[in-house]
Formats: C-alpha cells, structure tokens, sequence
C-alpha cells in the first residue's frame, strides 16, 4: 500500500529512508523517525484493534503513551515477545513485525464482536452479576471463559532472553519531561551549576515544541529553539540527557525510578547493550513537567476507528507528516483545537466544519481559523458516527438554549477529530504523595503542596501558553538549584510569538438527540466503560469514585485514566448532584505507565537472583554425585546415591551405615555465634530455657530459645570453653534471626551486661561423624584429647588438634548413635574432612546427606524448628519441659509460660505415628482426626510434621502434633491422604533406643 | 526507598542497609513474674500504631549493626529525628506543634 495520507513534504521523519515493517502479517512502508501509529495512519490504517470486553473495532485515539485503543504486540525472536505495546510510542525499524490484539480471526472480522451485541449483559459490575448461577457452571463455563477473555495481548511464555540493566544516580535537579517547560526548567538548573538528568518517555526531547509550526521562541521557529536547548544541555558535562525513558515511579524521599528504552527501536541492536535500563534516581530536588492531556469528547459512538484527539491530529500531521483523514470534521469546547484546523488546512487537508459546543466562540485561535476560511458552528455537537470499520460520517445537531438538541444533518468525513479541553497530568505529583485540589477556574485538580522535595511546572499544574509556560519552566529550574546551590540564577526568558493559550473545555457526556437506551457513548475506551455504565454504578449504590471505578473498572486501563478520569468523575457528579470535589478523584500509583518484568528484575536472574553459600566440603561432595537441597541460601548435600540407587535406597543404606558403623556429615551450615564476656553465662542463662550458670567448662547443652510471646524460636549446642566464652550453635536458617535477636536484648535491655557476639558461622567448617566406630574413626588423627568416655563423655567439648589443625571437638548426637562433630578452621575443613572421610571410608562407613540426618533425628523424636514447630509451639508442647529451667528466676519467653493460653488444657503435643499398614508413608502436613469420614466442619485434631521410611524400624514412621497427643497413647486415629484416609496407631515420639545408651557409649 | 541516618555511624544510608524493629521505649519488665496476665499482654502485643510521629526502633544492620530509635511520621514516611538508644524520648507533641510552624 502507498502511503496515501502521507503529506508532500514536512516533518521530522527521514523521508530518505524509507523503512519496511509488516502489521498482522500484511507489508507496508514508512520512513526512518515514523511510530507504528504514524505509519500506519501515513498508510490509511485506523483500525488497529478490538475492545476488550465488547470487541468493537477501534482506531489509534492519541499520540503519546495515554494511548488506550492501539496496543499491539512486537515479536522478534524466541523469547522476545511484548504484548500491549502502545503504537504511538513504537519507533519502527526496517522487518518489524507488530500484531494487533484481543481479536480473532482478524481485525475486520471478529467473531468476539458478538459480545456487543450481548452488550446488554456486559454491564457496570457483570462479573459479579451474570456468572452468580447456576453454581456448578463456575468452574467448567464460566471461569474459563473469564480467563480466556481477560487481558488484550497474550503473556510472553519463553524465558525472556535480552538482557536489562540496573543504574543508580544521584542528582541535585531531575527533571521529567522535556516539553517547553522541562527544558526550561534543565537549562534554568544546569546554567546555576547544579547536576541534571532530564528524561522523557518521547523517543526525541522537545515535547510539544516538535509539532508547534507557527509559534517563535527567541525570534525562531519552536523547533530551533528546542534544538539549541538540548544542544546546549548536551553539552554541558553536569547534564544527562534521557529520552526513551518513562519516569514511572515517584517513591519516598525523591527516589525516583525511570525506565530507559534502550534497544527496543533498533533493527539490529548491539549485543552488548541491555535492551532496558532501570535507573534509581535520588534527586535533591525534582521538577514535574510532564505536560496535559486532551480529554475525549463523551457522545455517542465516540469510538468508530477515525476519531482521534484533535492535538494527536496536529501532531501526527506536523511531527509525522501523516494526515489522520482528507476530509475531517473538528468537534471542540477549547480553543487548542482550532490550531489543529489550521494547520490540516495549511497541508491541504479538507476540514469540513469546526463543531464548536460554545455558542460564541471566540479568540485569537478562533480568528486565525476563520481567516483560513474554516466553517466554524458555535454551540454545534456531534451527536453520532457513521461507519463500520472506520468514520464515514458525523452527525452534528444544534444545542438550544434550554440545553436541548435538535439534528442539524450529517457531515462526510473520514477523521473526526475531538477536543475536550486539557487535564493536567499529575500522576507523578500524586505517586509523591501530594494532594491534588480541585481548582474551579482551571476545571480541573491541580498540584497541591508539596510533599517532597517537588515543583510542578507548565500545564502539569495549570499554566498554559507557550510563554507562561517557559516562564514557568525557568522559575521552576532556578528555584530548584536554588535549593541545592547557593549560586542559582535566573537565565533571561525568552520571548515567544505565538502558542498563546487556548481557553475552553467540557466534562462529562455530551447532549443529544438520540434514544439514550440505543446509544453508548464511551468513557474509557480500552475498558469500554460507557456513561451509562457510570451512571448505572451510581445507581446501584457506588457513591465513592473509588468505588465506581472498581465497579466499571473505568480508569484501570494502561494509562491509569489519563484520558477518562475526568469525565467518569464528572458523570457521577452530575448524577450524584454533588461537587466534583465531593466527588473525589482515584490515586494514581506507580508505574506511571507498564514496566516489563525484565527491568524490574534487571541482573537478578538465574543464579544472579541470589547469592549462594557453599561448605569448603562443597566440591567433595558433588565429586561423590551428591544432590543438593537448598537450606536457606545454603547448597546442602541431601543423599548420596550410588550408581543404579534410588533416593529411597540411598537413604536407607546411609540410615543404615550410620547405625551400624560410621556416617561423615557436613554441618558447617549450622549457625554459630561466639559468646564472650564476664556476663556471657548470665546473658545466657536469660535467653535459653535451660539453666546455664553452672554449665562447667568444657561441657555441652543443648537450648531452646524463645520469643517473648514463649514460643520456640531456635535451639541448638552450647559449649562452654572457658568462664567467660561460650560456643553456641544455631538452626542452619536461624543464625541471622537468632543473632539480630541476641544483639536486641544485649544493646537494649540488658546494656550493663558486659557480653560481646560475634558471627563465626563462616569461620567454622564442621565435621559430623556418628556411629558405633566414630570414636574409632577419628582417634589416630586427634592430638591433645582423651577421647575415652571417661574422659570425654557424651555432650561435651575439647580443644586440640586433629590431623595438625586447631579443633574445637564436640562429642554430641543428633543421631542416637555416639559420635562427635569436628570444628576447625574453615579454611582447613577440606583437608581435615579428606583425612576422616580416608578412615571412614576404610572401616566401611559413607558421606550421608540431610535426608538421611533428618530421619535419623526422627527415630529419636528430636524436634527441628521450623518442622515440628510453627511459631506457636512452647516447649512443654513437643515434650520439651525437661530443658526449662524451673528454678530460673526468669528467661526470655518464661511469663508467657505461664499464660492462660498455654496451660490450658488441649494444646497440640508431639507424638509419634505408626500407620497400621507398614508400607504408606504419610504426607508431611496431612490431617490428622478422630474418625476416618468425620462430619463436615469437624476441626483436625492435628498434622503430620514428619514422615519418612524407616530403616531401622523397618516400617514407615512419623511425627505429629496432635491436641493431647501424649493422652493418646495407643489410640487409633485417622490421617488424610491422597487415597483417602488410613488408621494410625498413635505412640511415643522415642522410636529408637528409648533408654538412650547408644549415645553415651 | 527511605533514607536514614545512623547516628552511631553519622552518615546517612539507604533503607535496605536496616532493618526495622518495632516501636520504641517499651521497656521489657523488670520482674515479668510479678506481672498479671493483662499486663503482661499489655507489653507483648499492645502497641500504639499512630497515624502521625511514632518513636520507633532501628538496627543498622548491614552497618555497625547497632539499634537506635527515631521519631518518623507515619503519614509522609518522614523522619524527625534520630537518636541514640538509651536517649530520652523527645515530646512529641511539642515536634507536632514545631513541624506545623
């Protein structure tokens, strides 16, 4: 197709460079510095997508990022698909490949359009009328209908494979948006010396100067004059010049997050570039010029593809050189849009009429409209469109006095272009937690005060007029340098011919003459929210705006209700007969407009997403085929299968080696913490249940710690090396919490206390061998040590060397079997590991991994935190009371002990499960309750905490907590499963070696 | 994302660098034991929760990992003032009446 609504000459696109792109499979051309939008109105294309709920056909409506109707989706290579791009801001490149959305089979002929002939049924709030019944149909019919018509383009399912950057920067002045008054505002700053960044979510800076053809800044064209200040920023080494970037988030003390577009316009990107760049932006100060927005013209069949805002024409035109149809018809309430008349006239377009709602309009714009002799009509409203798939015509009818209208006829056009009047765009002020204020004059809600370190300049807070606006613009920039610099000036304002302000401008639904039930005119476009569904919702009761706009989703759109806000509050005034003020206005939350995925995680992808930890053992183990399970950021080994072995028979042959030889465990991931100090015993003996003062040296005890509310927090291994310096050990995920906890109490309620903590989780690799022939294993390569029981018995410490290396030694279980753990150096751990590991190895004994540790800790019915409990269990509840210190004045936890709620009787306590079938093994977290189909509502007496095959029982066992558990001793009660529920019989947690003499031996 | 100001280290840090820990000066009980059930509910779980300044708890803890307190506005995120633990509190209703001068 030839580019037929393309203008002669004119424009800031690359006429020299024609470019080839293709839009739902079809070929068409353009020039280098056309969007998709202008490109395809260059080529006559206006209908470039469905509505989302009703399908209708819809056209390109504006020129920048608020654009609701023409979103499409841009697919490179695999894993390079963007869905709900806005073709006003694509940039095209030679081979882009752009499909519109939300329609099948094609764009002209969608078969989701019979949803608007149902429109009867897609009223305000029909998702939560018309899918109430019959109740069976939800889950079959009606849901997957709902998901499969949510959303307008279709969620990328690759891995993304480009690329994003993250960048922090700091500035004394950002400035967002580099229309007239940014730009201002960025040279007023950057001639004061301060540091700028300037960004805008425009592909080139100048906002509106680009398409202003008759105004004169400093006695040249606009545009030259934008040039010259962007030049002369660019220059200046304090000032960073960002285009292709959206200022999207605007967060607490003047962070402010911006979006840098870096590949996405390019046909050949740079592999080395990221194809987004998240920028984190601390501004000393921020200046928001972000501009207005045309609001549309509420009347009926407002939406036929070919009605456009009237400034999008002039820019499309002007900027683009694409005409948005031969023969138009202008429908305003402002003056802006006779500027548009003008200049279509000027490139030979036919404007038929200028349909003006004021019955006198007048003014300078006016009078340049009527010397180019354009018909104007004062007090003339289009009352409908004709045209299936784009504008034919528009039917204008005559307001009366009295508000009523009567039909003056149809006028033939291809494009009708609509002015509504300007609101100024204050989401950004309103993401900085400013308080808009409505503002009578202006018809519109404004900037309040400032929160932040903030100002508002241009038409972002009211002020229009190219000069008043560059005025605006340098008085912003000054007093923000101000602020930071001391040597802020004023830069002489130039002055301006041209670009006065234009007055004028409407809320809320148009009058007409037509059925009011036949009719719908929209508000919000890519929601099809009409006025009646507005009016519906006020009807029904929704009397807060923020209420109306979750009924009728008005304003939910990608553009935050930009474009419809305004109107949507109007109607619901008009109809709730109360003030807009009253009325209220919906808060604008970041992002300002949609930020991909990949630019939020930027490099925090794959293995970048989190650090890992690993053991100096680490290696050794994935040598031996080891798999890994993470614990917390740790890669612990988790079984070590042999060749041909499942994870079943690993652990069972592990389970089994330990029991009756010699197990070698990595338990360098336990957490541990040096306690040192006159009053290490005493700050002990408050955050432990267990008594402490008169743990001697060179003994072991195992702690429970608990919160003040007096549940389990953490436990572990305490060693008492010397008086005044302790050994404690943590969960493997508790170190942090349990240390942030300790510092807590020592820095703020216990200060006199003379203790110091210290985190030596790292600086410990840790060597657990268990078994009959530990003792066995480890005696050749330790020095210094007695290891005979008499010497060094069960639960307690020694210092010496084993294999030459300093070692704390703890002989201690968490097995039931004797066995001790090797603390020394880490960077010594591998050696010392290697050395036992050849001795273990010779005695028949094998590496077992945390699979196999946690099933021999529950044949002991040793609890781990965070399993068997959940926040809410005390220590009395898995059996624990033994390790409370009764005679203690206090710990932390202790009066919470004593609490109603946990002495009443019916807590759940820890017991062990037997599964009258030897071979199912339960589900961790599976229900436990009295009878096996109990009736409806009946509550659980409890869940399985832990479950596995035993080998050592030769039968599956498992852990519960149960209400009265140990009053159940021999009951047989019931526990869910996939297959339904199975009888247990409900025994003591101790399943292995009760009396405890393996350990000890 | 805030910016505080440790007053141990004197310099002023990134949000992610602390950890916050809850309202400040509520003092643990000498003698919890002495306590009734209410009383002691009243220090577990009873907090004030303004809609305004809140003298509130810090840890620097990707710093020199001491607590501290600060007076933050609710409303705005905004801090008033920052102070070393075992400070006095500073009245809140007269930083109220300074802030609207």
């Amino acid at each position: 197709m030839t580019q037929d609504f393309r203008t002669s000459a004119g424009g800031r696109i690359d006429r020299s460079s024609p470019v080839d792109f293709t839009f739902d499979g079809k070929a068409y051309r353009g020039f280098a510095g056309d969007t998709l939008a202008s490109a395809l109105l260059a080529n006559g294309i206006h209908l470039v997508g469905r509505s989302y709920k009703y399908h209708r056909p819809r056209g390109i409506i504006t020129a920048g990022s608020e654009e609701p109707n023409a979103l499409v989706g841009i697919a490179r290579e695999k894993g390079q698909n963007t869905p709900n791009l806005r073709a006003p801001q694509v940039e095209i490149y030679q081979g882009l490949n752009a499909e519109s959305q939300n329609r099948y089979p094609s764009l002209s002929f969608d078969v989701g359009a019979v949803n608007d002939l149902l429109s009867p049924l897609f009223v305000a709030g029909f998702y939560y009328k018309t899918f109430m019944w019959p109740r069976s149909f939800w889950q079959k019919v009606y849901e997957p209908f709902i998901r499969s018509a949510a959303g307008l383009g279709k969620a990328p399912t690759d891995p993304d494979k480009d690329r994003y950057a993250n960048h922090y920067a700091h500035c004394d002045v950002l400035v967002i948006g580099s229309g007239p008054a940014g730009l201002a505002a960025a040279t007023a700053a950057a001639q004061s010396g301060a540091r700028v960044i300037l960004c805008d979510e425009q592909s080139e800076l100048g906002g509106s100067l680009l398409h202003d053809r008759t105004s004169a800044v400093d006695g040249k064209p606009a545009v030259d004059w934008a040039a010259d200040a962007i030049r002369a920023l660019s220059e200046n080494d304090k000032v960073t010049l960002l285009p292709r970037t959206t200022g999207f988030g605007y967060y607490a003390q003047n962070f402010v997050a911006l979006a840098e577009r870096v590949t996405d316009h390019l046909a050949n990107p740079d592999p080395r570039l990221p194809r987004e760049r998240l920028w984190q932006v601390r501004a000393k100060e921020v200046v928001i010029a972000t501009g207005a927005i045309e609001r549309p013209l509420v009347f009926p069949e407002n939406d036929r593809p070919g009605v456009m805002m009237a400034e999008a024409g002039r820019i499309y035109l002007n900027r683009y050189g694409a005409m948005a149809g031969k023969r138009v018809v202008i429908a305003t309430a402002c003056d802006t849009a006779y500027r548009t008349a003008v200049d279509l006239k000027a490139a030979g377009v036919d404007v038929a009429v200028i349909a003006d709602l004021r019955p006198d309009p007048a003014g300078v714009h006016v009078d340049a409209a009527r010397s180019a002799g354009i018909r104007i009509e004062g007090a003339c409203v289009v009352t409908g469109t004709k045209g299936r798939l784009r504008v034919k015509s528009a039917r204008l009818g005559r307001i009366r006095p009295d508000g009523s209208v009567t039909a003056m006829g149809e006028e033939a056009c291809d494009s009708l272009l609509m002015s509504g009047g300007w609101t100024p765009n204050v989401s950004l002020y309103s993401q900085s937690r400013g308080k808009v204020a409505w503002d009578e004059d202006a018809g519109a809600y404004l900037p309040g005060a400032s929160v932040q370190h903030e100002r508002s300049a241009g038409s972002c807070h009211g002020v229009f007029g190219l000069q008043a606006v560059l005025e605006d613009g340098y008085a912003a920039g000054e007093n923000a340098a101000r602020a930071v610099t001391s040597a802020a000036k004023r830069p002489k304002v130039p002055a301006v011919t041209g670009g006065e302000e234009g007055a004028g401008g409407t809320l809320g639904a148009l009058p007409h003459d037509r059925d009011p039930a036949r009719v719908r005119a929209f508000i919000d476009f890519q929601n099809d929210v009409t006025a009646k569904d507005v009016k519906l919702a006020v009807r029904e009761g929704f009397h807060s705006i923020e209420h109306i706009k979750r009924y009728t989703t008005t304003g939910m759109a990608t553009d935050q209700g930009r474009l419809s806000n305004m109107n949507a509050l109007s109607v619901a005034s008009k109809t709730l007969e109360k003030p807009i003020p009253q009325v209220g206005l919906t808060t604008f939350r970041q992002p300002y407009t949609p930020v991909t995925f990949g630019t939020f995680a930027t490099t925090a992808r794959g293995e970048a997403f989190d650090p890992v930890r690993r053991t100096p053992m680490h290696d050794w183990a994935v040598e031996k085929g080891a798999e890994f399970e993470d614990v917390s950021l740790w890669k612990r080994a988790w079984y070590f299968p042999k060749p041909g072995e499942s994870m079943h028979d690993a652990v069972a042959r592990e389970c089994a080696t330990v029991r009756e030889s010699v197990g070698i465990f990595d338990a360098t991931t336990l957490g541990k913490i040096e306690v040192v100090g006159p009053d290490a015993a005493e700050f002990l003996n408050r955050v432990y249940t267990n008594p402490f003062l008169k743990l001697g040296v060179g003994r072991l005890r195992y702690g429970i710690m608990l919160n003040e509310a007096g549940f389990i927090m953490d436990d572990g291994v305490v060693g008492r090396i010397a008086e005044e310096r302790f050994h404690v050990t943590t969960t493997t995920g508790g170190a942090p919490r349990v240390l942030a906890h300790l510092e807590d109490y020592l820095q703020t309620e216990w200060p006199d206390l003379n203790v110091w903590l210290t985190s030596t989780t790292e600086q410990w690799a840790v060597i657990a061998v268990q078994g009959p022939k530990a003792r066995d294993v480890i005696a050749p390569l330790v020095e210094g040590i007695d290891l005979s029981t008499e010497s060094m018995p069960h639960m307690s410490v020694r210092e010496g060397k084993i294999c030459g290396v300093p070692t704390r030694l703890f002989r201690m279980s968490f097995t039931g079997e004797a066995g001790y753990e090797i603390n020394v150096p880490a960077s010594r751990g591998r050696e010392v590991w290697d050395a036992v590991w050849n001795n273990v190895e010779a005695v028949g004994g094998a590496p077992y991994g945390t699979e196999t540790m946690h099933v021999l800790r529950a044949e002991k019915g040793y609890i781990i935190v965070g399993q068997e409990t959940d926040g809410t269990v005390v220590p009395d509840d898995v059996g624990m009371d033994w390790a409370v210190g009764k005679k203690k004045a206090d710990f932390i936890g202790m009066r919470s002990l004593a609490r109603p709620d946990i002495v009443v009787a019916g807590r759940k306590q820890l017991v062990g499960v037997l599964t009258n079938d030897p071979k199912v093994i339960l589900e961790e977290g599976a229900q436990v309750t009295a009878e096996a189909s109990p009736a409806l509502k009946t509550p659980a007496l409890g869940y399985v905490t832990s479950s596995y095959y035993s080998s050592a029982l030769g039968r599956s066992m498992a852990l519960a907590m149960i209400a009265d558990g140990r009053g159940r001793m021999g009951d047989t009660l019931y526990v869910s499963t996939a297959e339904g529920a199975v009888a247990v019989e409900i025994v003591s947690p101790v399943f292995y070696d009760a009396e405890g003499g393996k350990q000890v031996a | 994302m805030l910016l505080i100001t440790c007053p141990y280290c004197g310099v002023e840090r990134p949000e992610i660098e602390f950890r916050y820990a809850g309202e400040a000066h509520i003092a643990r009980p000498a003698e919890p034991s002495k306590l009734t059930d209410e009383e002691w509910a009243e220090y577990l779980y009873m907090r004030t929760n303004p809609k305004g300044l809140l003298a509130e708890r810090w840890r620097h803890a990707h710093g020199c990992g001491r607590f501290f307190n600060a007076i933050r506005d609710t409303v705005s995120d905004r801090f008033v003032t920052i102070y070393k633990m075992g400070e006095a509190k500073p009245d809140l209703e007269r930083l109220v009446v300074e802030a609207a001068q």
